[in-house]
């Protein structure tokens, strides 16, 4: 697996669209620090960014990196290795360089500015750590997807529509039917279903770092008054961890049945 | 290596329906069919890419199952050389290597296929009948006890043909055990000791040359096979 890991990593190193990525995050990260005065706020509006960026990202390079690479995935399929430490490999490959451009493009001006002596060094790495699990999260959802679909358009089509359900469809219809029923206590509800949306789960995760009552929404609000902040932190945590490993255990059974 | 009663459907659409092979050490088995006969498909199962219904594909006697260790013995040559077009050969070459952690011999096959011009570029620069030759290379680099050849002529010119024959003549004396499939009939003849038709997804003969020429009284294999097609069409 390490070796698969190695050529596909060094192989995605080499190409400009994970530095035209890179280079996206130190123009942003950068602009916003520089144009307003506080790095507080600087922060919230990675936070917005990342939280549409990192998701669409992870979903379409999974996509365009897997059908790119149908040559190489044949070539190794007749190689002595595991099906599973090929699949594995390349989601790695991907999904580390994508989070290493984010980290450096986010982490380098924030450092430059003064990040670590401006109190709000924890805030910062919970950015970091969500952009880096929605990355992780999403480029394993579209590898499940573009296995799933031997076209790639269809694969696309897919994996576009998954990130638009999950970014702004699931949050439309959650608070339809929160007006709908609004009569009923929905907390448990809310909390739950926000369990299933892992953009909403970071979007929990930060507020309840960050402390922001008036972003924090409904749910955020009812994850702090139900689990309180230092639980309701583990508990996002947990659940985006599962949003990891579900997916790729997910591909992984996939490329196991898979004809090639 | 050995195939019993294999069986694998796309959909509802047969493929394979009970094929039956045994592929001996020191001998070249041939398969032949028409496009569309389950030959790619066959070799593919073989290498565990394609997983079968039904049947059992055994190597030195022991189920081949979805295990991957056995692959270590086989050097592969697929019918569509597909390769990561960013890479220059030499990088491809060392890359296979790397990954498959055995000993390699790459020197002589590239001087026999005049490769070393071609070894410092990039895979998406070189026309088919060079893709072709570095096909061969990575298939025959190590030595390996089977080989498995989708096609391995095509796009190769008259020297390399040549060269090409002389290599699986030296392997095959070595002891190996070498399938390949080829539309090409007089290399059919020349090289092969057992040839196995296939027609549409079942054995349809299988024998030597000389037997496929017997069965229906033809002067030549091409006549042979012709009649074979023919005679299907008209059932």
């Amino acid at each position: 697996m390490f070796k698969v890991f190695k050529y596909s990593f060094f192989d995605l190193v080499r190409s400009r669209w994970i530095y035209a990525y890179l280079l996206f995050f130190l123009l942003v990260t950068t602009g916003l620090v520089w144009s307003g005065s506080d790095l507080s706020r600087a922060l919230i509006s990675l936070m917005n960014i990342l939280l549409i960026l990192c998701p669409l990202i992870g979903t379409l390079f999974g996509a365009l990196y897997y059908y790119n690479s149908r040559e190489f995935i044949d070539l190794l399929l007749a190689l002595p290795l595991p099906r599973r430490s090929i699949f594995l490999g390349k989601y790695l490959g991907l999904a580390i360089s994508l989070s290493a451009s984010f980290l450096l493009g986010i982490g380098l001006p924030m450092v430059v500015f003064g990040v670590f002596s401006s109190g709000l060094l924890t805030n910062f790495l919970t950015l970091l750590a969500t952009g880096i699990f929605l990355t992780f999260i999403f480029t394993a959802i579209a590898f499940v997807v573009a296995l799933k679909s031997e076209n790639p358009i269809r694969g696309f089509g897919m994996a576009i529509f998954i990130w638009l359900f999950l970014s702004v469809i699931y949050d439309g219809i959650l608070l339809v039917v929160m007006m709908y029923f609004e009569s009923y206590p929905l907390d448990r509800f809310a909390l739950i279903a926000s369990l299933f949306n892992p953009v909403d789960l970071s979007r929990i995760l930060i507020m309840l770092q960050l402390d922001i009552s008036a972003l924090m929404g409904y749910t955020g609000a009812v994850f702090r008054k139900f689990l309180g902040t230092g639980t309701g932190i583990a508990v996002a945590y947990s659940a985006l961890a599962c949003w990891i490993v579900v997916p790729v255990l997910l591909f992984i059974r996939c490329a196991g049945r898979k004809d090639f | 290596m050995k195939i019993i009663d294999l069986h694998k459907a796309y959909g509802r659409f047969g493929v394979l329906k009970g094929v039956d092979l045994e592929l001996k050490d020191r001998a070249i088995t041939a398969v032949l069919g028409p496009n569309g006969s389950g030959k790619t498909t066959l070799i593919k199962c073989l290498l565990g890419m394609v997983i079968g219904q039904k049947g059992d594909i055994l190597y030195h006697g022991e189920p081949v199952g979805r295990g991957w260790a056995y692959r270590s013995d086989i050097g592969y040559l697929p019918q569509i050389a597909r390769f990561p077009e960013n890479l220059k050969v030499k990088e491809l070459v060392a890359m296979i290597r790397d990954i498959r952690n055995q000993p390699a011999e790459t020197d002589a096959l590239v001087a026999l296929f005049g490769l070393d011009a071609f070894m410092n570029k990039p895979l998406r620069q070189l026309s088919g009948g060079t893709r072709q030759k570095v096909n061969i290379l990575i298939a025959f680099m190590f030595d390996s006890p089977v080989y498995i050849l989708d096609e391995p002529t095509v796009g190769l010119d008259p020297v390399a043909l040549i060269r090409f024959k002389e290599l699986l003549l030296a392997e095959k004396r070595k002891g190996k055990a070498i399938l390949m499939t080829t539309h090409i009939v007089h290399l059919v003849e020349e090289l092969a000791d057992e040839v196995v038709f296939l027609l549409e997804g079942k054995v349809y003969f299988k024998g030597d040359v000389k037997a496929l020429k017997e069965l229906n009284k033809s002067e030549s294999l091409e006549e042979a096979i012709a009649k074979i097609l023919e005679l299907e069409k008209h059932v």
